[in-house]
């Protein structure tokens, strides 16, 4: 009997172990990546990366709601609406969102993060 | 017509060789179920499962019938101990339980030559997270999202399957000449 504690067949399981490890990590660092949800009166009209800087300008009623994307955070940069409540609202924390009520937008950060109720 | 006097109707039990071997070695595993519940781990639900070194161990020494029956022991004397029994805990540790037998009762028939205690423990371990991830997403928490989990919780089963397999291979190593040279260490 050899002597060795990890038989070629072991090393083989260890192996395939690591393989699907490594790439059920990798899946998750993906779905972990910020989305940006932006819907305009309801319908999704846009998902984007967080990863990505980029200023997103969603036509309303109102007018232009701009969405600005930024170092991985997002905020409602302008907005027409009256009282500005989504503007102050500021940069959007994970899982949070914003609404723009009189213009019809929502800006949803849908980063996963992990919290008692989803864990 | 009085009964007959005090008749001593005691049934006695007389437990065979095998039954005092399954109540030690699961004595020793419930032993380490217990120890094991007294080190603090940050996440629920990952803990070495030091106890399945004693169901390889008699796995390989006395077969799958007795690492049943000590396993089984095990989960159900390790969660009366522990005030678990009947308890969701309990029922995830069933589940975990049966699984990784099963998946022994077919492992444990492949090549001896190229699979030893560290393949089949891990092919345990992920059996083990696989049932109880499963049962988790069916009847704990329907609805919540496992997929998440999996990468954290097959992890730790990989790597407390790779322990237990080790150090099972490393007692089996030390155990296996004794019977004919009893002073080698």
């Amino acid at each position: 009997m050899a002597a060795s504690a990890l038989r070629p067949g072991d090393w083989l399981i260890a192996g395939a172990g690591v393989i699907m490890l490594g790439a059920l990590w990798l899946r998750q660092a993906d779905s972990l990546e910020g989305q940006v949800v932006i819907r305009q009166d309801g319908q999704v009209m846009q998902t984007a990366s967080l990863r990505l800087n980029r200023v997103i300008e969603v036509a309303g009623p109102l007018g232009i709601s701009r969405i600005e994307i930024q170092a991985g955070r997002v905020r409602v940069a302008a907005d027409p609406s009256p009282r500005q409540l989504c503007v102050r609202q500021g940069w959007i924390p994970a899982g949070g969102a914003a609404v723009c009520l009189p213009n019809r937008v929502s800006v949803e950060n849908a980063a996963a993060g992990y919290d008692t109720l989803n864990y | 017509m009085p009964p007959p006097a005090m008749t001593p109707s005691t049934i006695e039990l007389i437990p065979s060789q095998e039954d005092r071997r399954i109540a030690g070695l699961a004595a020793a595993a419930i032993g380490l179920t217990l120890a094991e519940a007294a080190i603090p781990l940050p996440i629920p639900g990952i803990k070495p499962g030091l106890a399945n070194i004693v169901t390889l161990l008699v796995l390989y020494r006395y077969g799958w019938r007795t690492a049943a029956w000590v396993a089984g022991l095990r989960i159900v004397a390790g969660a009366l101990a522990l005030g678990q029994f009947l308890t969701p805990a309990f029922i995830l540790s069933l589940a975990g339980g049966v699984m990784s037998l099963a998946v022994l009762a077919a492992a444990m028939h492949l090549p001896a030559r190229w699979f030893g205690p560290v393949g089949l423990s891990l092919l345990a371990a992920f059996a083990h997270i696989g049932a109880q991830l499963w049962l988790v997403d069916v009847w704990l928490l329907p609805g919540a999202s496992i997929l998440g989990l999996l990468p954290l919780f097959l992890s730790a089963a990989w790597l407390t399957g790779l322990g237990n397999g080790l150090a099972t291979a490393h007692l089996l190593a030390k155990a296996r000449p004794s019977p004919l040279t009893e002073s080698s260490s």
